[in-house]
């Protein structure tokens, strides 16, 4: 941004040869940044207008859409009935899932820098779960938490513990889809294990002849080291959770027996609406019941959301936009 | 843990030598108990990541009846459900159109997503920083967010819904996620291997070619991974676009439907997950350099 502070009058008329150079300068950077400035006009700008544009009109995708003011938005904050259930299931998951993450992360982190024997297997062992697709984590966790014949229920049976309902049951859906994710933090480990190792081990020495424990080496040398991260992992984590969509979907598809297929009709939620995500809200109205407007609606709630925690990270986080001049 | 210890001295293994002072013994006996604790807590961690993928296999080999039963291993191995579940109609063009979606996509990603990268690490314009506000806002942005106006324009005034078309067509025209972790790794190449080039007679695009590109190889690999990753497990979008046309159907779309027309044969779906699955592990094993480092990239190096 230095070129505006120079006001143009009084910039000295440059040279022919310079004005050619800066003409070639700005082509050149035209060229390189061309197929961005293409993508994000056409795939992110076009349609966030055109999303507003869809909220106040009433449009089923078939016959031409009509103006309907703020009746979409009215809908879906006082009778769509899926709205404000999405909207505390995405408060809860954000709140003790991404708590629990950050957390369980850290501590497998932490464990990772201290295990000296077998360190490949165990940092394989903790990291291929992360790379599993989601849909097939799913089901997998689908058939181990299986309430009837699934191994979790089966163990948990046989050692005398009670056997929860998992995905079948409201009140234990949720903690399901917490566990799923607990298995695939693998990305936070590596992170936390990278930013542990960077932490100067004088630091650690210089607590220990203070005579800090392990805690107190913990909370005053470790955690001030990390708290960067500690911090990207919450805001990613709330920007992922605020995306949510493949695993509670196949979760609550699979439980409820109506899966696959095109033209199956699908109450969202599954079981009592407690599986529900706001991404999940845009396909259901936007897709099953062809509200495009509502669909909309909901879209740019999402994206109210979403950029509220970007603006937290860009905030926290200006790093990313540092150059070196 | 003892505050006896530092963490450097646990870098070595425990050992019992003889003629140790009264002392030094209970040194190392902290030493040798500190040692069995961390490993078993990671034995025990290691159980809960390793399980599911055992029980996933163990149940994959089982007969139809016994995957109704509440049994954990398998009476008799049945090796052909995999077989079977490869010959189910469709699975082979789930593969197809899988590998289709996320090699082209991929390649188009890496060729568009590499030259604006470094134009954004590198080139001194107006705008540079709020064009990097606006990568990250795309980056976080959920997909459903722009969907329904996308699906219009695809579907209603391009005719190609029902094909993979318009989510690899968009992969030309670059990635948010792409470039951003990209522009990280460029900017911590030195500048004065450019200048040099172009001392040389380069031009800016050549010192991209010949100069830049080589350093960013572990960079590249990384964003090649990740972006084949990401259409590997895309569900969202073959779900908006090809749910209607099985024929466009890819692993994971029809991996769920599989659950469906095999309604109760647990079986065969995790012989299925575990097909879905197997891909992704075994080119991790090739490949982990460049896993960890685009992942420690996208965390650390910010």
């Amino acid at each position: 941004m230095t070129a505006t502070t120079i006001a143009p009058a009084r910039r000295p008329a440059l040279s022919e040869g310079l004005r050619r150079k800066r003409r070639q300068e700005r082509l050149r950077n035209l060229a390189f940044l061309s197929p961005w400035l293409i993508g994000v006009s056409i795939f992110f700008l076009y349609p966030l207008v055109s999303t507003v544009y869809f909220s106040f009109m009433k449009y089923d995708g078939f016959t031409a859409p009509t103006w309907v003011g703020l009746k979409n938005w009215t809908y879906v904050f006082t009778d769509y009935p899926f709205f404000w259930p999405a909207l505390r299931n995405t408060l809860w998951l954000v709140i003790v899932m991404v708590t629990l993450r950050v957390l369980f992360g850290l501590g497998i982190g932490l464990l990772i820098t201290k295990v000296k024997t077998g360190a490949g297997f165990f940092r394989t062992a903790f990291y291929l779960p992360y790379l599993a697709p989601p849909v097939a984590a799913t089901m997998a966790f689908a058939f181990l938490l299986n309430p009837g014949t699934g191994p979790v229920n089966n163990i948990l049976g046989s050692l005398g513990l009670p056997q929860p309902g998992w995905f079948s049951d409201p009140h234990w859906s949720k903690p399901a889809l917490t566990l799923l994710a607990l298995w695939g933090i693998g990305d936070l480990m590596v992170i936390f294990m990278a930013s542990l190792l960077d932490v100067p081990q004088e630091q650690y020495e210089a607590a220990s002849l203070d005579g800090a424990g392990w805690w107190q080496r913990f909370k005053f040398v470790t955690l001030p080291n990390i708290q960067p991260i500690v911090l990207f992992a919450v805001i990613t984590g709330v920007i992922q959770t605020m995306q949510y969509y493949t695993q509670p979907l196949v979760a609550g598809k699979v439980a409820s027996g109506v899966i696959g297929g095109s033209g199956q009709q699908f109450e969202p939620g599954y079981p009592e609406k407690s599986t529900l995500t706001l991404p999940q809200l845009v396909y259901h109205l936007g897709f099953q019941r062809f509200d495009t407007g509502g669909a909309c609606v909901i879209a740019l709630v999402l994206f109210g959301l979403a950029m509220v925690f970007t603006a937290f990270l860009m905030r926290r986080g200006s790093g990313f936009l540092a150059t070196d001049d | 843990m003892s505050n006896l210890l530092i963490d450097r001295e646990l870098d070595a293994p425990p050992t019992t030598a003889p003629g140790l002072t009264a002392a030094g013994r209970a040194v190392r006996r902290t030493r040798l108990l500190n040692w069995v604790a961390v490993h078993a807590l990671a034995l025990a961690a290691a159980l809960f990541f390793v399980l599911p993928f055992v029980f996933v296999f163990l149940t994959a080999l089982m007969s139809d009846q016994q995957a109704l039963t509440r049994n954990l291993w398998p009476d008799s191995w049945h090796w052909e459900n995999l077989r079977t579940v490869w010959e189910t109609p469709g699975f082979l063009t789930w593969w197809k159109n899988t590998l289709l979606y996320a090699g082209l996509g991929t390649a188009l990603t890496l060729l568009s997503s590499i030259p604006v990268a470094y134009a954004l690490a590198r080139f001194k314009f107006r705008g540079r920083n709020f064009a990097m506000l606006l990568v990250i806002s795309t980056m976080m942005l959920p997909p459903q967010v722009v969907i329904v106006p996308m699906y219009l324009f695809w579907a209603k005034q391009l005719h190609l819904s029902g094909t993979l078309w318009p989510l690899i067509i968009p992969m030309a025209f670059t990635d948010a996620f792409s470039i951003f972790l990209l522009r990280q790794f460029l900017l911590t190449i030195p500048k004065e291997y450019v200048d040099a080039a172009k001392v040389d007679g380069c031009s800016d695009f050549r010192a991209l070619v010949r100069v830049i590109l080589p350093m960013a190889k572990p960079a590249i690999a990384a964003v090649a991974l990740f972006q084949f990753f990401y259409c590997w497990n895309d569900y969202f979008g073959p779900q908006i676009y090809a749910s209607e046309n099985p024929a466009a159907w890819t692993l994971s779309y029809g991996l769920e439907s599989f659950k469906g027309a095999h309604h109760t044969n647990w079986n065969l779906t995790m012989a299925a997950t575990l097909l879905v699955m197997a891909p992704v592990i075994i080119l991790f094993f090739f490949a982990q350099k460049a896993f960890i480092e685009g992942v420690t990239l996208t965390g650390v190096k910010g």
